[in-house]
């Protein structure tokens, strides 16, 4: 299948419903067309075949409804919203976490089994689900597992020690690439810049400075437009 | 199936539009010569918005950029892998090779390091030194002009620096160092390492009205919108395309083989369309293979004719053979002077490194012939899929809990951004016979094109290489401030010397020589076998140096093609 095709059947699916192509009037194929070229440019440069196989594990579900609220509540334990930050649930950072489970089918074992686990420690200890622990009653289950010793093997770790790592790592992996997440974070970059060393009172905080023998030697940002010429030996001259 | 052929005779068929075959159409165009090029993925240009992943934030890729679909993430240019589906590979004596291909205008190098190397003097002629391998017919002056010649075309930034192995050239002026890597300057220098600027393809400053200026995103791997990195694509062949000469490219279009004729010359080529998966024929009068190393040798060995009944330019047997890589192991270390940063400044840079160590130690006292060059990493990066994994698990150098939740946690993450510090060594393996690629006569790709087989060891020298790697990283680390990270691999893990073609530096399958008997291509990269076939990616190398090859690719495409033009003039092919 080429790109243009392979796009509109995946629009097709997706944004018209069960609208079929042939049956497009001329206005329709413009319409669909423009929708096409918006998709594709949404998509954060995917090929075809990338395009279809995200689309296509978006549409499926993999928790059940319960599952999904476990996670959410496990999620905002890991990253409360309070006052000063955002919480997990503010990034819909279960919605990452059961996509990922999708997109790496290793991981779902680990998660759902993980899950019902909790719910079934909770149940027994509290008489009602995780979903509906108080505060206290999950600090109570949460703490015995939330700790681990760096110098024990992984596979020898307790498994639900090892689960609540593995949601901990998703949970932190989702929220921080979050635009909230990276909000909080203080990420600068990712913007057009122009890199002109390290802020003075940074290298001081550090206990570091520049060797001014290096950086006369390094770009001149005042000069980076002008066109690159040189001598026979190769020195620069503009 | 009848195959259908075009009419036309092309002056010349590239195959392959990477560093190779991207510099063979630029100069043949140059020239005002007739050429098609063939490659065997899609046309790509990273200034599309439908292909562009430059400046897209994690949260746009639902896997959060996540290696699942590109092996180096979703954000990565380079469509491909080490696997492709419906176009495998074996191996030989359950021998390990990892064969990365990225098939798409430009090729490999949309998402390329851009560390832009010159061989030095003792690069080309390793042999007179140690004993090991062979020299190459040429030495560094035949290559000199070439290379000062890449370096204004395309645009490098470094320093002279007058180095003996490491030659000077005609740079653009290196970005400023970061803060770890101050921190990694320190480090090398008390453990009595030197520490030069880097040397990689992005501008700094402007070469031409064409191409933009670096606006320091970071983000090379990704292939740059205002092409200030060097891409094959963006750099030559669409600058190919407006110069004198004709470029007809062919895109989504697999070569399966080079034909013949009686005399045993090349007539053309035959290859698949993968949109129609039919058989199709282009003629030309020279056939220049830039498919990557092991990919023109597939062709080669898979262009069988009464002629050539051993594959084409392989009445040597040597076509496959002497197929190295560069060596390459790591060590990360946690440097607690890097806690607690100021986020108040955009630190992304240049994709890579702005630092680095080439070579300096003395092979002649050590254990192992040739040297390996140290890349460094680290820094406030864009947070992507793996971020905040084992958040706080430095807490144990501290004594305190490693784990738990919230607002601790948070903090924790914070407190550990950006204070980890990479470095990585990338070596100079020997070239042997015994480790090559030939075709496996079992297996056929989904274009029903026989498959290549692979057979590769490393040997003591390179374990000997990483262990030195190891000991050094590990010294740095700790001269740094630092911690070194995860267990030291010892022998039983080579030393971390990773499988080979990890490191994508696959290189010697056609090498070049004065003996048609000892080599495959001569001196201009072209078969002793066929004298107009001749190949421009890194097949021709005899030896590979520590140093990463694409500037070397690039520096002998353009000589063998200057050659292939004078040729054509002369009507002497």
């Amino acid at each position: 299948m080429d790109r243009r095709e392979s796009l509109k059947s995946i629009v097709l699916g997706s944004l018209a419903g069960g609208l079929v192509l042939q049956g497009c009037k001329p206005g329709e194929e413009q319409e669909l067309a423009a929708a096409i070229d918006q998709k594709a440019s949404d998509y954060y440069g995917r090929t075809p075949e990338e395009l279809e196989r995200d689309e296509e594990l978006m549409e499926e579900t993999l928790l059940t409804e319960h599952e999904r609220q476990l996670l959410t509540v496990l999620c905002d334990v890991i990253l409360p919203p309070g006052e000063q930050f955002k919480g997990a649930s503010d990034a819909d950072v279960a919605g990452f976490i059961e996509f990922m489970a999708k997109d790496l089918p290793d991981l779902q074992t680990p998660l759902r089994g993980g899950l019902l686990d909790l719910d079934h420690k909770s149940n027994t200890q509290f008489g009602k689900s995780f979903v509906d622990t108080t505060e206290a009653e999950q600090k109570e289950l949460i703490d015995p597992i939330a700790y681990y010793d760096p110098e024990v093997p992984q596979l020898e770790r307790d498994p639900a020690v090892n689960f609540f790592s593995l949601v901990r790592n998703l949970t932190l992996t989702g929220f921080y690439t979050s635009k909230i997440g990276i909000e909080e974070l203080g990420y600068k970059g990712n913007s057009p810049n122009v890199w002109d060393g390290v802020p003075e009172e940074v290298l001081a905080q550090h206990g570091v400075a520049y060797d001014p023998e290096w950086i006369a030697k390094c770009v001149d940002q005042e000069k980076r437009n002008i066109q690159a010429e040189w001598d026979d030996a190769g020195n620069l001259i503009t | 199936m009848q195959i259908i052929e075009d009419s036309k005779v092309y002056d010349a068929i590239v195959v392959g539009s990477g560093a190779g075959g991207g510099m063979a159409t630029k100069v043949l165009a140059d020239a005002g010569l007739n050429v098609a090029v063939v490659e065997a993925g899609p046309f790509f240009d990273p200034a599309d918005e439908k292909q562009r992943t430059q400046m897209k934030w994690p949260y746009e890729s639902p896997r959060r950029g996540a290696s699942t679909t590109r092996a180096f993430g979703d954000f990565d240019a380079a469509y491909g892998g080490w696997e492709i589906e419906g176009e495998p590979y074996t191996h030989k004596d359950n021998t390990e090779f990892h064969w990365f291909r990225s098939h798409m205008l430009g090729g490999r190098t949309n998402h390329w390091g851009r560390i832009s190397l010159r061989f030095g003097p003792q690069d080309f002629k390793h042999k007179d030194i140690d004993g090991y391998g062979d020299n190459w017919p040429i030495g560094y002056e035949d290559v000199k002009p070439y290379y000062d010649r890449v370096d204004k075309m395309i645009g490098v930034f470094g320093t002279n620096e007058g180095l003996p192995n490491d030659p000077d050239g005609f740079f653009l002026p290196p970005p400023k160092p970061r803060l770890h890597e101050l921190f990694y300057i320190r480090g090398a220098q008390k453990t009595k390492v030197p520490v030069y600027p880097s040397r990689m393809s992005m501008l700094t400053k402007r070469i031409n009205p064409d191409r933009g200026v670096c606006f320091y995103c970071g983000q090379c791997s990704r292939a740059c919108q205002v092409y200030a990195d060097f891409s094959a694509g963006t750099c030559l062949i669409f600058p190919a395309q407006k110069s004198r000469g004709q470029v007809d490219l062919f895109v989504n279009c697999v070569v399966r083989e080079v034909t013949t004729d009686e005399n045993g010359r090349a007539t053309g080529v035959s290859y698949i369309n993968k949109e129609d998966r039919k058989e199709y024929k282009l003629k030309g009068k020279v056939v220049i293979l830039g498919a990557s190393a092991c990919s023109s040798a597939r062709i080669l060995l898979n262009s069988k004719s009464p002629q050539h009944p051993n594959g084409l330019g392989n009445s040597s047997d040597l076509v496959g053979k002497y197929l190295h890589d560069s060596t390459g192991a790591s060590r990360a270390g946690f440097i607690p002077d890097l806690m607690n940063r100021s986020v108040s400044y955009n630190e992304d840079g240049v994709g890579g490194m702005h630092v680095y160590s080439p070579w300096w130690g003395d092979n002649s006292k050590l254990d192992f012939p040739r040297g390996y060059h140290i890349e460094i990493w680290g820094g406030m990066g864009m947070p992507s899929y793996g971020f905040g994994f084992n958040a706080n698990e430095f807490n144990k150098f501290f004594g305190t809990k490693v784990g738990g939740y919230g607002d601790v946690l948070r903090s924790d993450v914070k407190k550990y951004y950006g204070a980890v510090v990479g470095l990585s060594g990338r070596g100079e393996s020997i070239a042997r016979k015994e480790n090559y690629c030939e075709i496996d006569p079992n297996v056929r790709d989904q274009w029903g094109i026989p498959v290549l087989r692979f057979h590769y060891k490393w040997s003591d020298l390179e374990r000997n290489q990483a262990r030195h790697m190891q000991d050094t990283f590990e010294e740095i680390i700790v001269n740094m401030g630092g911690e070194p990270l995860g267990d030291k691999p010892g022998k039983d893990r080579d030393y971390g010397l990773l499988a080979p073609g990890m490191i994508i530096h696959e290189v010697g399958t056609t090498r070049m020589g004065d003996d048609p008997k000892t080599s495959v291509t001569n001196r201009y990269n072209q078969l002793h076998d066929a004298d107009n076939v001749f190949v421009v990616d890194a097949g021709p190398f005899v030896s590979q140096a520590d140093k990463n090859c694409t500037w070397t690719i690039l520096a002998l495409s353009m000589r063998a093609s200057e050659y292939i033009v004078n040729e054509l003039k002369q009507q002497n092919i």
